[in-house]
């Protein structure tokens, strides 16, 4: 990453729900298309996003494998933030979405990866939560936060969805 | 100078502006790349693509809702 480039775009992603995940991997994949660097930092509910599909983790504690069953794996699994009805309205909207040929969450997280994005996951939520990097998708890298720091002050956009 | 077109109809935002991302990097300086679109948001956001990166955006047309970008690569 260039620390002389003052104008790359930064995003938080904190939430796991369907449509905010949506609009961060919109920006990103906007942004990078225009040729900015672009990190998106995964911390708390947000890290589910990253989740490998099935995949046995052994030798994980109790209250980690909670942890494990109760969050969503991946991007297919994220929930809408309203008007989710138990599943019915996130279907609905996955549907229409796919008629009206707006692209999915699954499709803008390989563009995103393809055209160059960085995912970097908080070492502190892999903790709390009770993951390893080894349950997330390939070409996350670790960090913290002075390695978020960093990376927003090289930055003129910073969101936090 | 080559001519390169893109159809891009059908998309929405932001896949328009990763088709002409992608486009404009397998060209050379000078070539002209046509991107047809009918999404609403795309002229405005073609000419925003422009400006960031420094291409040209020679002219925006639209009939019967298609819009049509002619981009020189610089």
């Amino acid at each position: 990453m260039s620390s002389q480039a003052k104008n790359n775009k930064t995003i938080i992603v904190f939430s796991s729900d369907l449509d905010r995940v949506l609009a961060a991997f919109n920006i990103a994949v906007g942004a990078a298309s225009m040729g900015f660097e672009v990190t998106l930092y995964f911390t708390f509910w947000g890290l589910s996003v990253l989740r490998r599909k099935n995949l046995r983790v052994t030798g994980k504690s109790f209250i980690d494998r909670v942890f494990g069953w109760m969050l969503p794996v991946g991007t297919e699994a994220l929930k809408l933030s309203k008007m989710n009805f138990l599943g019915i309205g996130t279907w609905m909207m996955k549907k229409i979405m796919k008629q009206r040929q707006v692209a999915l969450l699954p499709e803008l997280m390989h563009t995103a990866q393809e055209s160059g994005v960085q995912f970097v996951a908080c070492q502190m939520s892999l903790d709390m939560m009770g993951l390893k990097l080894e349950e997330l998708i390939d070409g996350v890298k670790i960090g913290g936060v002075a390695a978020y720091l960093e990376a927003a002050s090289a930055s003129d956009l910073n969101l936090f969805v | 100078m080559a001519e390169i077109k893109i159809n891009a109809q059908g998309l929405k935002c932001p896949m328009p502006i990763v088709k002409i991302s992608k486009g404009i990097k397998l060209m050379s300086v000078g070539d002209v790349l046509f991107v047809t679109s009918d999404d609403p948001a795309f002229k405005e956001d073609v000419k925003a693509f422009c400006n960031m990166t420094g291409n040209t955006l020679t002219a925006v047309t639209e009939a019967g809702g298609v819009f049509t970008a002619q981009i020189t690569k610089k």
